[in-house]
């Protein structure tokens, strides 16, 4: 369980101001700056184990990152996409693997602060998941916030035709994070985005 | 951060304990239909709510981990307790059968769990308080898979009604137990924790099933007989799920994969 496990900092400092930037290069840091941007444009690299079309950035997950001045830690928080998500610890993994690069120490964890929604998912994020055959979560995920339960029946167009003639097949898929629809006109299944 | 008030331990403990092992047993039933459901879309729906429970069961377990700081960690919480220190309702202790059973069960139990999430949403620790906004959202879908099967089986004609008649006739007389009063629950409602006795949240969801189960012609749960053991006296379906999930850490104490 510990792959899933994901433990809450219930005294999380919350002091530090969220991207300060380094006033001054100090002599130790090999790296002149390195700002809130520069850490994340280095995750923009770091792509999602389950959807490897999407970096933790267009999935939207990154929720605070924080450069310490005096090139201390690298600290990014990440909020799940589903509570149980398997992958969690594998894209902590990743994560830091990629932050080591700045020759700083990186702190990863995984906060519920505030929801992920699929809203998160960027438009660039879209746009590849579309370009992979899977459905990006519509509009109508505002309905379901709300709380419809069946909302997401229609208008999830299909990605391989563009028709909007498509029903829902199983509510659950393969990950979590998805479920499966089937095109009435090209006559394809398709996953689509569960909106959460 | 401003400082948050020292929350009650020992009953807030209590409300972990008792939410964690309901997703973890539900959870750990549901994936014994890995491969053996009804459908191939069911057993995948089973496997995916499955994974959703026992992460919520891993969430709230390292919740409580961190509370009563000990060494104990999700999955000592999870693996190394006894039978009797399991604290689930005994709505979930019937054992896994048929699949009608299983239906009336998660309808039920989600029925329930969302009545009681909901008046933990916005209460005054923010640690639960924030994973309840998140767990509110996935849930919604287990209702919307119970609530369309219970129909499917109540609408049929024949075998499959009866089945979930004798399903509902069995599970019934339990299925109130998720509200089973916890010993400390009046500190809770005090730390505003918890937004209502469970007595109110029970009533609240006998409200909220009532139409469904008028509209299907179902007999709507009895009360539940001495609630305050409702959470106690597992019985011998349980001893066998807890030899099963306990297996693998049994074998080899302290493994790591």
């Amino acid at each position: 369980m510990s792959e899933s496990g994901v433990q809450i900092d219930v005294a999380r400092i919350r002091a530090g101001a969220v991207g300060g930037r380094p006033a001054a290069a100090t002599a130790a840091s090999a790296r002149p700056s390195l700002d809130e941007a520069a850490v994340r444009d280095a995750l923009a690299e770091v792509m999602d184990p389950e959807l490897p079309m999407l970096s933790v950035v267009d999935l939207g997950i990154v929720h605070r990152v924080d450069v310490a001045a005096d090139g201390g830690p690298i600290r990014v928080e990440i909020l799940p996409t589903f509570v149980g998500c398997p992958a969690l610890e594998l894209i902590k993994r990743s994560i830091a693997e990629r932050l080591a690069a700045f020759g700083r120490p990186v702190e990863v964890e995984a906060t519920f602060e505030i929801p992920w929604t699929s809203e998160r998912i960027s438009p660039a994020g879209r746009g590849a998941l579309l370009a992979a055959g899977i459905a990006p979560p519509g509009p109508d995920s505002a309905g379901l916030a709300v709380g419809g339960l069946i909302d997401l029946e229609p208008r999830v167009p299909c990605p391989h035709c563009g028709s909007r003639r498509t029903t829902l097949e199983n509510v659950f898929g393969p990950t979590q994070c998805r479920t499966i629809r089937y095109c009435a006109d090209c006559r394809q299944p398709f996953e689509a985005i569960k909106p959460v | 951060m401003s400082a948050v008030a020292a929350p009650p331990t020992t009953a807030l403990a209590e409300l972990l304990r008792s939410m964690a092992d309901d997703e973890f047993v539900i959870g750990f039933s549901d994936s014994e239909w890995t491969g053996i459901a009804p459908l191939l879309e069911e057993d995948v729906a089973m496997s995916s709510l499955a994974q959703d429970e026992l992460g919520h069961a891993a969430a709230l377990y390292g919740l409580l981990a961190e509370l009563i700081g000990t060494d104990a960690d999700a999955d000592a919480l999870a693996y190394d307790r006894e039978p009797t220190d399991f604290r689930h309702c005994r709505l979930l202790d019937h054992g896994r059968g048929d699949w009608a059973m299983t239906i009336a069960r998660r309808f039920l139990y989600d029925t329930a769990d969302v009545v009681r999430l909901e008046a933990l949403e916005g209460g005054s620790w923010p640690p639960l308080a924030d994973l309840v906004a998140k767990l509110v959202r996935e849930e919604r879908y287990h209702r919307m898979h119970a609530g369309a099967w219970l129909d499917r089986l109540a609408r049929s004609e024949g075998e499959a009604r009866d089945r979930l008649l004798a399903a509902l006739a069995e599970l019934g007389p339990d299925a109130g137990t998720v509200f089973s009063p916890l010993p400390g629950e009046p500190a809770l409602l005090e730390a505003g924790i918890l937004a209502g006795p469970m007595a109110e949240l029970e009533a609240r969801w006998r409200g909220a099933i009532g139409p469904t189960f008028a509209n299907l012609d179902l007999s709507m749960p009895p009360p539940v007989h001495d609630p305050a053991r409702g959470r106690l006296d597992h019985g011998e379906p349980f001893r066998w799920l807890w030899g099963e999930f306990t297996s693998v850490r049994r074998s080899d104490a302290g493994a790591t994969w």
